[in-house]
Order: C-alpha cells, then structure tokens, then sequence
C-alpha cells in the first residue's frame, strides 16, 4: 500500500520499533491515574509509582518529596529512553528523533534568553531547561545582547542555525520580541521538519503530516487567541503561522483578522476535524481549550500506533511520555497543595 | 488387578500434596508474631483479601512505608561502602537483636552522620582541588609569560591604538583564593589576560567562542595539564587544559568572563612577576600538603565509620526485608467485624497443620495474648495450588516439568518419570562413552563444589548448568551405557567384552571390506561388534538397529502416558474417562504400532528377513492378501485382520459415546431438582458472596462435542506422527556418531599421518576443539532440546493438563532467594 517499507524497515528500524512499543505498554493506564489521583500524600505517588515502570527512578529519593523532584526523576527516565534509542539509530532514523528535540530546544533558548533579560541566574536558568533541548553552549546564551549576537555567537553551531534567518534583526531584546523570536523559530521548525518527513516518505509521511498539521493548526489557534489584545499586527500574526496544516491557507486568512475568541470559534468551526474540539466549550471560553487540544493530540498519537513500519510511534511515544509527565506533575501539584477538588481538570488519560 | 493397584503404595512426587483452605483468626496484638513464625516455618500461602484495595489504602500502608525508608537508607549505606571500595564482611556473629524502632533511629543516625561527613569531605575535596588546578596553573602559564615576553613587546606596539586605559583590575576569580593577589597584567600595553583551566573536551568549542565573542582580536594559549583532576560533579577523573588568553580592553574581558563561566572553566590569577610567582606557587604547594592530610584522615574516619556499619549491614538488610514482606502479608489480611482481630485465608499442605497450629501457638505465648488464634478448615471454590515436596536431586527434573505447565492438583505428575526416562532418551542420542565421560566428569565437578557454587552468584549460563547438575549426571551416566552399547569411545571402537565374531576369510585379510568377514563364533557378547566398524554393511546395519529400537521405546513411552491417563481416571473418579477414552486409545495404538514393535522384536529373536515395511503397509492396502515370504509367524494373517478391525472400531468409540453420555447425565441430573431446591441453593449464594459454592456450569453439547472430536483426531493423527517423531532418537544418534567420526578420521589421524610435529599438534587443538565445542556443547544441547520435546510434546499430551498454579508459600528463605 505504502511501497515497500514492510520489506526493508525491520533491517535498521526493527528492534527500535520493538523497543518504542515495549515503552509505550509501559504508560501509565487510567486505572494507574485513578489510583495516583486517590493518593493524600506525594509519598502515596512515590509509592505507586515505585510499582510501575518509573520505580528505579523514584526509590532512592528519601522521603520528604517535593513535586520538582518528582518530575524531574519522571523526565530522566524519558531522556534516558530517548538517550538509549538515538544511540541505536542508524540514518535517517537519528535525524528524524534529533528533530524531536528540536522544539525543546527552541523553548530552552527562548528561557535562558529571557531569564537573562530579567537579570536571573544562569545556573538557576539552567536547571529549569528541559534536558531533551540542551546543547554544549546553551550557557553562553547569556552572553549576547541582541539577536544578531545571539545567532552569530552560539546558535550558529546548533541545528536551529538555519530557522533563524527570518529573524536576524538588529533589535534589542525583549519580550515581545523573543516572544515572536520563539514562534518565528517554532514556524520554521515544524515547516522543516514537515519537509524532512515528506522526504521520508511511505507511511512516515502520512503519518506524520498528520500529526504536524495537528500541532501547526493548534500553535496558530494559540498565537491567535494570545496575540488578541497585544499589538502584533495583522500581517505579523499572519506570517507566525506555518504554511501547512489543515487551515493553510485560507483558514490563516480568517485566523489573523479575529479579534477575539468566539471570532476564533467561528473560524474553526468550519474544520469538520476541529468542531468537535470547539463544541465542547462553552462561547467565551478559552480555559479548557488546552484541555481538549491535548485530549485530541492524545487520541491522535495513540492511532498512530495502530500502524507498524513508520517512525511516526517514536513522535508519538515522547509526546505521549510528556503529557504523562504534565499529567504527574499536575496531580502532584494538586495533592502537594491539597487540591484534590481539582485533580482531574487537567488530566489527560492516555489509555 | 483392581485391587491391587488401589493398594500400592503411595508415591510421594506422583501426586501434589494435599491442601487444605484455611482461615485464621488472629487476635491484633499477636498478629505481627504469627505471621512472622509462619514466615520462617513457610508453609502457608496466604490470598490477598483485599485486593481491590491500591497499596496505599491498606491497613499496614505505614509500616510498608517505613520498611521501605529504612531499604532505601541501607541501600544508600550499601552504596557507600562499596564506592569506599570496603568489602561487607559479612560476619553473622553479632547477632544484636535490634528492634525495628531502635534500628531505625539508628539507620537514621547513621545516613545523617555520613552525609555530613560527605559534604565536608567534598568541601576539602573541592578545595583541595582548586589549589591543585591553580598550581598546575601557575607551572604551565607561568612558562606563557615568559615565553610571550619577548614577541609581546613587538606586538604591543601594532595594538597600541586599540588599547583601552586600564589602571587597574579587579579580581576575577570567585574562588577561595581571594587573598592571592591578582595578576595585574599592566604592562605598558595594555595587553591583559586572563589564565585558568578548563575540561579537555570543551576546549576547541571554547577557543572557538572566544574567538567569535572578541572578533578574533585574542591570543589563546593552551597546555595540557600533567594530572588528572576529579570533577566534583560526577566524581570522576578528567582531562583538563590549562589556558592563557590574552587580550586588550574592558569590554572584552566581562565577555571573556561570562563565557568561561557558561564553560565551567575555572580562572585562577597568575601574577606576571616571576618572584611573585614562585612565592604563590609555594604557598600553594603548602597549603595542598596540610589538605591532604586532612583529606586522609577524613577519609580514614569515613572508612572506619563505615566499617562499623558494614558489619552489620546484611543482618540489617535481612531484618528489614523481612519486616517489609511480613506487613505486605498483614496487609492481605482482613479486620473481623469488631477490628479487635484480624482475619486470613490461605492454602496449607494438610502434613503441614500441626507444625502451622504450633507456631501459631508459639505466637500466642509469646505475645502474651489473652486469645489463642483460631485456624480452622474451610471449603473453597477454587481449585488448590500444586505442591511437589522436591529435594535437590529431582528439583531440576520437576523444573523440567514444570516448564511445560504446572500440574493440576493432584494430577499424576511425569516428572516421576522423568527422571529416569529424560536422560535416557537423552543418552540414546548422545551414546558416545568418551564424550560421556567427558560429561561425567562436568557433572562430578559440580556436584563436588555444591556447597560453594551453591552460596554463589553464578552468571546465567553457569546458574542453569548448575541447576541441572543431577540431570547432567545421569545424562553422562546413561551415555556411557549408550556409548557402550553402541561400542563407541570418541568413535573409535574397542574390544572391550571379548573378540569379535568375526575374522576375515585369509590370513591377507586383503578383502575384508570387499566381499566381508566370516562369522566364526558366537555373537559379541555386550552392544555392537567392533567389526562392523568401517565395513560396507556399517550403516545400514545400525541404522536399522537404531530406527527400530526408537520405535520400540517410543511405542513403550506413549503406552505408559496413556497408562498414566488411566491412574488419573481411577484417581478422580472418572469411569467415563476409562470407559471410552482410554481403552479405546489403547486399543488403537497397540493394535497399530504395539503390533509393529512385536514384529520388530520377533524380527530380532528370529532372524527373520521380511520387510516390515511392507507388512506394514499391505496391512492397510489389502488386509486378505496373502502375505509370502514376509510372513514371520503362523496366523499373522487373521491377526492382522482382527487388530485392523480392533483400530477402526476404536476410532467411533473415542469419538461418539462420551458427549452423548454426558448429555444424558447432564439431563438427568436436572430432572430430578425440584423448584425448591433450586432456590434455597440461589439464596446461599446470594447470603454468601465469595464463599465456596459450586456453581453449575451451562452444558453446551455442542461444544462438548467439538472438543470430543477433536480430542480423538488429535489422537489418531498423534499416534501416527508421535511414533514418527521418535525416529528423532534415530537420527540425531547417526548425526552425532558420524560427526565424531568425521573429526576423528579426516582431523585426527590425517594430522597424524605427517611426521611433523607442528601439523601433528595443530590437529589435536582442532580435535580437541570441535569436541569440545560442537560435539560436547552444541549436540549436548541439541540432543537436550530433542529429549525435552519427546517428554513435553509426544508422552505428556498423553496424560498431562499442566494447567495447575504453583504453591506460593510466604516464606523468608524464599524471600532471601528472591534477592538473589
């Protein structure tokens, strides 16, 4: 159906697909979440979480927990999944899982940028970075002073290097500024790594493109929704969003002259695969949409694991592995605060 | 016959032992102690009765929490001994009967006092540390200096115009080093620097940064450093580089700064005065000796405070562990209505109730409780766990049985069986004396060091041949009397019982191979003549000999899985069982291959030369016809005709009679039930939730019947192609003896025709090495694998469920295997 890649994709891609499924079986299920969601203490979580797949991760943390720790062991355990299969992954497997890392990186350089900016620490900066988007000179960010600086001193060396040419400027920086910086960036890294997987081809792509358009689709609806009220113009707003996914173009057009959220409504309603999404809330709400984007991406990932032969699975298994994270650290919050009433607002089951 | 057969006497690992459900009545206080007896006694598997309940809603969830901190304080403890490089000397001497409180503020004592010694031995570490960079600094910059002097007064005057005015510097560094004076680079040029050291890895990438950072206007020098320095992070040793930069304005150095602070380059001030600098570098040197002697006797602290726990450490571990699993059982039990006692159910071996009655009474006593504890029978719904009483010897064979499928209760068990049958048939592929020995002498050496491999950690593939030691002993022992019977040591054939019977026809013996020997005397009185070796008639001689005798232990092995099937059938009670199920499959083997392996044998006493083959099948084809020549005994013909009447009756009375037998039964059965019956017993059940009742199950002829026929044709085919796959004992026999002979001839003695030394020894290493390798492990392991199939596949589908559970007790010595 999709060429031949059921011949050919076991050769290099085989065991590491063996491997993505045997972590994904190891998510936690909703009779997991019910009972972390019934715990009093956060050494109830620790302990059941020591019952599951994050257990040697978690049992050697002594006893009064906070949540940071929590996530961070949590987190470790994905890096170091995600460590242990780039490490296996021959060409053009290792790019494909390099470029899904790309997006924290944007988000770490946008962190330390700002950080700086308002005068915090590095080190302090450093430990708040998500260690799937660190690189050697992330450090040296501090340095620079404007955005040429910042290209030419340090990014010149990460892959991000080539999503910067839109925004060489020789502006200060400051927080609008790295705010469309970030979705500058953002917009240039899905429409690369959308190219990258349509190179791919076969299922990948299919896949893939997919999922992408899902999460381009949902960044303009939030630049949308966030730039309501600010003054990012038009034309500005419209060249943050991405030229693919399931509103391009036309639906872009719409998008950049809303001006306020049931206009955003409107507009997405008229995406059969959207409406779903929008009817559920009520008019003028936007708390819960985050919600019901991540149930949708959820659902999204978990099919494509009805498919074999595709990398799309490692795409979808560290979103999933992320979202699971979100989903712990929220319930640890919400029970280290003792706001148990809440628990479930934020929580997506993955299963 | 009947009778006598209900009179033998029992078999101990024929059937699983008895069991029994129990419930026990524990009052609080002693509850702890009970279980805690029954632990060591372990032979009482309790059902969780709360399992609907997630761990941490149990009764003993704070107990199971504290066990649990105290596991992750000794593990911490483990850690660091280990990583101190002492060795736990495991001394079980001190038995000092702590209890869990004291031990616990102890653990606690213990974690807090060591991390505290950690973190002021780091700060020491750390210090030490920096003074040793700045050193090495000092030694390798120092040389820059002066080296640069001499080009840097010709270059300072090209930089003249770019110099910023500089009358002074503030210290760089953050270190503890404050009070050593800054460099103040100052000379005339305004020429600055900045030196310090920095990982080997990160070098290029920062020499490189700098470089972008000041547009190139910098000089970067670079030495490697002479020691390996830890890195107080990971703990580990790196390679470091010592660097000078130079460079010239204010700007330039903030940037500098930064930079090498985002690298974790540590920058050390190094005063351009050379006086200066030897003055510095021997305070340096000073201080570093006073540090290391601190540094030594904080170590030798840390290593004796240490040492103290270690001495006590796995009693600790065991204690603990123990505690935790006695809670994680108190947690299966159940409050009573009054939350004054606690309630267990469980499985016992009933031989097992007077020592379980006597510890529990042992409990009672010694927490001084006012109540006994009640232990009393109960019935349950749920069939009973297996439990085979092994000792060392026939564990591995029951593990061997076990790993097919864990025997129903009671069922009989074939690792009785097994024992003896399993390396035998192994043998029959493998009889090779030579290799045996080879096996023997394995085998022997594992057993003798028993006591010490046993206490052991053992990688995977040692464990396993470990675990198998008494099965590699009577493998060997059994392929020794194969090897003999087959007259074959490493291949060559020997004149062990005697001479041969036959002698060639002139004293040339020139045609021996040619036209044959002649039989002189009686037969080689054990196994195979050595004669037939190398003649022309060696392999079809052998291979009949070998196919037939296959098919003689095959027919013998599957009568007595389906001689099995009857002692289950009296066992529980099942005449329709024997009725039409076993008589039948009796009847259809016997009268098919049974016959087969009477002919065979009147074959071999009689000398007869007809085609068994042809029997056989002209059998089936035309039962009337008359045999010929290949007829062996008077009245084969209507005998034939009688056991091909016999086999294709059998075949209607497996399949039909049972289904519809038990559609009778089943009818009947509820004919009789009146309406009343049938709701007192309804109204049990619901009085009753999860209590033992018999709960009549549906009866769907349909099903009944679909499993019935498939039964049968499963074991109409099976015979046929069961008694096929022995000739598997046939095959790999040939397999290994030809292969042994090949190294042997083409390696061996090819070898040794030359009169070279070197080529001579060379065939013995590829002699030595093929037998070891592909002929002791590869064809052990093959003829293993093949045995192992005979037993799972074509003797227990005879007889076996294997659809049982295995007896769980909780017990401490399991718990400490556990670990392992």
């Amino acid at each position: 159906m999709y060429g031949f890649e059921a011949m050919t994709f076991n050769i290099h891609g085989g065991y590491l697909e063996a491997i993505v499924r045997g972590h994904r079986s190891g998510l936690l299920t909703a009779a997991d979440y019910n009972n972390l969601c019934q715990c009093e203490t956060l050494d109830d979580i620790k302990m059941h979480l020591t019952a599951t797949e994050y257990g040697p991760y978690l049992q050697n943390e002594p006893s009064p927990l906070h949540t940071t720790t929590i996530v961070e062991k949590c987190t470790l355990k994905l890096v170091d999944e995600y460590k242990h299969m780039l490490c296996q992954a021959t060409e053009p497997m290792s790019t494909f899982l390099e470029y899904i890392t790309y997006g924290h990186m944007i988000d770490n350089v946008v962190l330390i940028v700002t950080g700086t900016l308002h005068e915090r620490d590095v080190q302090e900066l450093l430990e708040k970075c998500h260690p799937l988007g660190m690189f050697d000179s992330i450090a040296t960010l501090a340095v620079a002073q404007n955005m040429r600086e910042l290209y030419r001193l340090v990014l010149v060396d990460t892959p991000l290097a080539p999503y910067f040419s839109e925004c060489i400027t020789s502006e200060d920086l400051d927080d609008m500024n790295i705010e469309i910086m970030r979705n500058t960036l953002y917009k240039a890294y899905l429409e690369d790594f959308y190219q990258f997987c349509q190179k791919l081809g076969g299922a990948t792509a299919e896949i893939m493109s997919d999922l992408l358009a899902f999460e381009a689709d949902r960044r303009a609806v939030n630049i949308t929704i966030n730039s309501i009220g600010t003054e990012l113009t038009r034309d500005d707003r419209r060249k943050l969003y991405s030229s693919f996914g399931l509103l391009y173009p036309y639906g872009h057009e719409e998008l950049a002259v809303c001006e306020d959220i049931d206009q955003v409504r409107g507009v997405m309603e008229k995406y059969p695969p959207y409406q779903p999404i929008f009817s559920k809330l009520s008019y003028g709400e936007s708390q819960m949409l985050d919600k019901a984007f991540y149930e949708e991406e959820v659902k999204r990932l978990c099919l494509s694991f009805e498919q074999q032969f595709h990398y799309g699975v490692f795409f979808a298994y560290m979103r999933l592995k992320e979202q699971e994270i979100r989903n712990l650290m929220w319930i640890s919050e919400c029970v280290a605060q003792n706001q148990k009433s809440r628990v479930h607002d934020s929580v997506v089951f993955i299963f | 016959m009947m009778q006598w057969l209900k009179n033998l006497p029992e078999m101990d690992l024929m059937r699983s032992e008895k069991m029994t459900f129990v419930q026990l009545i524990i009052p609080v206080e002693s509850a702890h102690r009970a279980v805690s007896y029954l632990g060591e006694l372990g032979l009482l598997q309790f059902r969780d009765l709360n399992d609907d309940k997630s761990p941490f809603q149990r009764t003993f969830v704070n107990q199971v929490k504290r066990c649990a901190e105290m596991s992750r304080k000794l593990r911490f403890l483990k850690d660091q001994i280990n990583k101190a490089g002492l060795l736990s000397s495991a001394l079980p001497t001190l038995q000092s009967d702590v209890d869990l409180e004291a031990l616990e503020s102890q653990l606690a004592d213990h974690e807090h006092e060591l991390i505290e010694m950690n973190a002021n031995s780091e700060k020491l570490q750390q210090t030490y540390n920096e003074l040793l960079e700045f050193k090495m600094v000092l030694q390798k910059a120092g040389s820059f200096l002066i080296s640069g002097k001499s080009y840097e007064s010709a270059e300072g005057r090209e930089l003249d115009e770019n110099v910023y005015p500089s009358d002074y510097t503030e210290s760089d560094s953050t270190s503890l080093l404050e009070q050593a004076t800054q460099s103040g680079p100052s000379n005339s040029s305004g020429l600055r620097f900045i030196s310090g050291i920095i990982p080997k890895s990160k070098v290029l990438f920062f020499e490189r940064m700098l470089f972008r950072a000041t547009r190139g206007n910098l000089l970067f020098n670079q030495a490697p450093a002479d020691e390996l320095i830890m890195d107080h992070v990971s703990s580990e040793m790196v390679e470091k580089t010592i660097f000078v930069v130079f460079f010239s304005g204010e700007q330039a150095k903030t940037k500098i700064l930064k930079i090498c602070e985002a690298f974790g380059a540590n920058c050390y001030p190094v005063p351009e005065d050379l006086t200066k600098q030897t003055q510095i570098t021997q305070e340096v040197s000073l201080r570093l000796s006073e540090l290391e002697t601190t540094l030594d006797v904080g170590i030798r602290h840390r290593n004796a405070a240490l040492h103290s726990i270690g001495v006590h450490l796995s009693i600790w571990m065991n204690m603990v562990k123990k505690e935790k699993a006695v809670f994680d059982t108190l947690n299966m039990l159940n409050f009573d209505v009054t939350k004054k006692c606690l309630v267990g159910e469980g499985w016992c071996p009933i031989f097992a109730k007077p020592q379980i009655q006597e510890a529990l009474q042992r409990a009672t006593f010694d927490s001084n409780s006012q109540i006994g504890i009640i232990f009393h029978v109960m019935d349950s719904v749920e069939s009973p766990p297996t439990y085979f009483r092994t000792n060392t010897f026939t564990n591995a064979y029951q593990e061997i049985v076990d790993a097919y499928g864990v025997a129903k209760y009671q069922e009989a068990n074939p690792a009785v069986y097994t024992v003896i049958t399993f390396p035998f048939l192994f043998a029959v592929m493998f009889g090779d004396w030579g290799h045996g020995i080879c096996l023997l002498l394995g085998a022997l050496i594992l057993i003798a060091r028993e006591g010490k491999l046993s206490s052991q950690k053992l990688g995977s593939f040692m464990e396993m041949l470990f675990g198998g030691r008494y099965v590699l002993l009577l493998m060997s022992l059994f392929s020794i009397y194969c090897g003999l019977i087959y007259n074959e040591f490493f291949s060559v054939p020997y004149h062990i019982f005697g001479g041969s019977a036959y002698r060639c026809r002139d004293a040339s013996c020139s045609d021996a191979y040619t036209v044959g020997l002649i039989k002189y005397r009686d037969a080689y009185p054990f196994g195979v003549d050595p004669s037939w070796r190398g003649s022309r008639s060696e392999l079809p001689f052998l291979n009949s000999l070998k196919m037939k005798m296959s098919i003689l232990f095959g027919v013998a092995q599957m009568n007595l899985g389906i001689m099995l099937s009857y002692f289950n059938s009296i066992f529980f009670n099942n005449s329709l069982d024997i009725r039409y199920q076993f008589i039948p499959q009796m009847i259809f083997l016997n009268s098919l291959f049974g016959y087969l392996s009477l002919l065979i044998i009147i074959k071999w006493c009689t000398g007869s030369q007809a085609d068994l083959y042809h029997v056989m099948i002209y059998m089936f084809l035309s039962p009337f016809d008359d045999l010929g020549e290949n007829e062996l005994f008077w009245g084969q013909r209507p005998l034939q005709i009688l056991l091909l009447l016999s086999a294709l009756v059998a075949v209607p009375w497996m399949l039909f009679p049972k289904p519809f037998i038990l559609r009778k039964l089943h009818a009947e059965r509820f004919q009789g039930r009146t309406y009343g019956v049938l709701r007192s017993s309804e109204m049990d059940i619901d009085s009753e939730p999860g209590s033992a009742r018999h709960h009549e199950e549906e009866f769907n002829f349909s099903e009944v019947f679909v499993h019935q026929m498939i039964h049968s044709i499963e074991f109409v085919l099976g015979s046929v192609s069961n008694t096929a796959s022995y000739l598997r004992l046939w095959a790999l026999s040939l397999a290994h003896s030809e292969l042994s002979t090949v190294f042997y001839e083409k390696v061996l003695l090819l070898a040794w025709g030359y009169e070279n030394i070197l080529i001579r020894m060379v065939g013995l290493a590829v002699f030595a090495f093929a037998t070891a390798f592909i002929l002791l492990m590869m064809e052990t392991l093959s003829a293993f694998l093949h045995a192992l199939r005979l037993h799972w596949v074509e003797f227990q589908n005879k007889f076996y469920g294997g659809d049982g559970y295995k007896f769980k007790p909780f017990s401490f010595a399991a718990l400490a295997d556990d670990e392992d």
